[in-house]
């Protein structure tokens, strides 16, 4: 994925507004400053403990532009049907969206529906895009991020993969691991409106917290220094990675992002984070440095220090 | 977590390091056997705590990386087969072969299929009786009896659709092989905790007696590796060479009795192929004679298909511990984990794979990828 966007797509559409890198644009419409965002969502299985194919098609392009600073405000979608996909599942992903929908306080106001042949699809393809309002002066961007800045993480990691994992390989654990798929638009609105210089945002989906850090190091060309110990994993979470080889660190999230802000706001930013209940469990995992430009490293709980890598292609569970 | 979050305790860590310090008189090269230790060792950096006396150098032990390039031909011209589907285990799927690996297969629209245990493959076998379901049966000891299990479970539900394409690999042999190179380099093993929790560790007493060397049973876990590297050192100290279990809550000096006998019942030991290595006396496992009708080489005509390896890669020798992955020349360059040229580079069990995802930090790594001045 990381070539396809370096090797053909950046090169083939190249305007300052895709060099950005960020999850959605930024850009200024006859003086109002606007994000603009789309996604498509292939998941399966289609219906996983805490969501469904719905829920992520409408909280996913909305954290896209909460990610940008922007509030969500008009919503698009496109369906694309296998011939013979159940009607009774499309209520129930209709129904999903419709009530994310309403809890993200976003409309989607315009749509498209497409059938293929039996064979030629996989039950449902949602694809969402979305418009949202900047309603502030800040650049939050890979390019704004400082030496200095420290990086907020918004609460645990790896549910929402580990649920859908579970769920994909029939693995049952003692408790129901639910996905984290949640609307991340709050949190960033409540930091916005107390007037925390925001530096950048990410959410932690595909590649989970690893990916998107190195993206930052690397579009930003500063280096990221975390703390192991300091990086909320749920038991039950660490568990299942222990058994099916996966690391947390990569796991795809739906409701957790991370944040750089500058070092003296990090007290007001984790307090107002902590009092919104999908960033309940924020803390700070770690800071901004100068060098080396483009790596991310993590301190062990050994307090040996180790560099972060991109995933080549999907974790694949080992043989033993 | 219960029995996990202890093993990696700082504290104690520390304790086994000082003790470690405390003890080295002079310097000692220990191999660890497994790939998972050597995962755990470089993604811990469990090197960095050592005294520069005690140089860890890694292990034959991931079974994605030895298994030959000719049988992940095999594979793929059987998973590319219509009437095909192939179970493996996930890491094989990106193991590249001569051209292209399984994953290429299933983009072609094979039918390739991740399972977590052979069983399940039986039970596709028998939810698709019009197919043919092969599981790609690789590994050590530890997967060994599990997927004889398949098999057996196969014959006795008389199902017919079901074979497993084998090349199970032994670790005796191996270290045997390896100390009785000219070259060797290894004074003391850390031998594999999950090996040992089948096949017991009575077989490598008489190893440890010929060539006169400390093997020391160890987990995985952080704490794991730093107590097995302190009784294999204090053993060297000593001038021992015993074998000693530091993975008692796993490991019986007997091993899984029942697991064995399974193994021992559906499996034959042969002469097998190691990638890299090359063929090594008595190391493997095939069928037994009772069991044949599910040999996959045979039922799809690949039994007399081989190929030769990439003369680049020096995997052969990082896996002997004659070499270290940034001793090779391609390393870090044309050879990484999004384009492996050697299974090592794939796994991430794989030495080279743990090192490039965990290492490129250090100065002397860095040199190495940047200006190619080991190659």
């Amino acid at each position: 994925m990381h070539e396809l966007l370096e090797g053909l797509l950046l090169p083939s559409f190249q305007n300052d507004l895709l060099l950005e890198r960020h999850d959605g644009a930024t850009l200024t419409i006859a003086g109002t400053r606007l994000a603009f965002t789309t996604d498509s969502y292939v998941v399966k299985p289609l219906f996983f403990p805490g969501g469904d194919i719905g829920t992520l098609a409408i909280n996913g392009t909305v954290n896209d532009l909460a990610m940008c600073g922007a509030r969500p405000l008009y919503l698009s979608s496109a369906f694309i049907l296998e011939e013979g996909f159940p009607m009774e599942s499309l209520r129930r992903v209709v129904e999903s969206m419709r009530i994310a929908a309403v809890e993200a306080n976003v409309q989607l106001v315009t749509g498209d529906t497409k059938v293929v042949d039996k064979g030629k699809g996989d039950g449902i393809f949602v694809n969402t895009a979305g418009i949202g309002a900047v309603e502030h002066g800040l650049t939050i961007a890979p390019s704004s991020v400082r030496p200095g800045d420290v990086i907020l993480l918004s609460g645990d990691l790896g549910r929402h993969g580990v649920a859908i994992m579970a769920m994909r390989e029939g693995l049952q654990f003692e408790s129901t691991i639910e996905s984290d798929c949640g609307s991340l638009w709050e949190p960033v609105a409540a930091l916005l409106a107390a007037g925390i210089e925001i530096h950048c945002l990410r959410d932690l989906t595909r590649g989970g917290l690893s990916s998107a850090l190195i993206e930052i190091a690397e579009a930003a060309q500063v280096g990221i220094s975390i703390d192991e110990i300091s990086i909320p994993v749920r038991e039950d979470v660490i568990g299942a990675c222990e058994i099916l080889g996966l690391d947390p660190l990569y796991l795809a999230n739906e409701g957790r992002f991370i944040a750089f802000v500058p070092e003296h706001a990090t007290t007001s930013a984790l307090e107002i984070l902590n009092r919104v209940a999908v960033s309940s469990g924020a803390v700070k995992i770690g800071q901004v440095l100068e060098n080396p430009a483009g790596l991310v490293t993590m301190k062990s709980r050994l307090g040996t220090e180790r560099i972060l890598d991109m995933l080549s292609g999907e974790q694949l569970p080992r043989i033993c | 977590m219960k029995y996990l979050e202890e093993y990696r305790d700082p504290v104690a860590a520390q304790q086994f390091a000082d003790a470690i310090q405390r003890t080295v008189t002079r310097p000692w090269k220990l191999m660890e056997i497994c790939g998972g230790q050597t995962h755990s060792i470089v993604k811990y950096g469990i090197d960095e705590l050592l005294p520069k006396q005690v140089e860890l150098v890694h292990g034959p032990g991931c079974p994605v990386c030895v298994t030959p390039l000719e049988l992940i031909d095999k594979a793929m011209q059987i998973a590319a087969q219509p009437s095909v589907i192939f179970c493996s285990f996930g890491d094989m799927l990106r193991v590249p072969g001569s051209s292209g690996d399984l994953f290429s297969v299933k983009a072609a629209g094979g039918d390739v299929r991740i399972v977590y245990s052979p069983t399940d493959s039986v039970q596709i076998a028998i939810q698709h009786p019009d197919k043919q379901v092969v599981f790609f049966a690789v590994g050590f000891e530890t997967t060994a009896p599990a997927n004889a299990m398949s098999v057996f479970q196969a014959k006795q539900m008389g199902i017919k659709n079901y074979s497993v394409l084998v090349s199970h690999v032994l670790v005796p042999p191996a270290m045997e092989v390896i100390l009785g190179s000219p070259d060797n380099r290894v004074q003391g093993f850390l031998a594999a905790g999950h090996v040992c929790t089948i096949m017991g560790y009575k077989e490598y007493e008489p190893i440890a007696e010929k060539y006169r060397v400390p093997i020391v049973v160890t987990g995985f876990e952080p704490l794991d590796l730093l107590q097995g590297i302190y009784m294999c050192v204090s053993q060297l100290e000593e001038g021992r060479h015993d074998v000693e279990n530091q993975y008692a809550r796993a490991v019986r000096k007997e091993g899984n009795v029942p697991a064995q006998q399974l193994v021992a019942k559906v499996f034959r030991v042969v002469h097998r192929k190691w990638r890299g290595i090359g063929e090594i006396a008595k190391s493997g496992l095939a069928l037994s004679p009772e069991f044949a009708e599910f040999d996959a080489e045979t039922r799809f005509g690949v039994s007399a298909y081989t190929t030769e390896e990439d003369s680049e890669c020096i995997s052969g020798l990082v896996m002997q511990g004659a070499k270290k992955p940034k001793d090779c020349a391609a390393y870090g360059k044309r050879c990484t984990p999004d384009h492996p040229l050697g299974a090592p580079m794939v796994s991430s069990e794989g030495a080279c794979a743990a090192y490039y995802r965990y290492r490129r930090l250090r100065s002397d790594d860095l040199v190495n990828v940047g200006n190619n001045t080991h190659g």
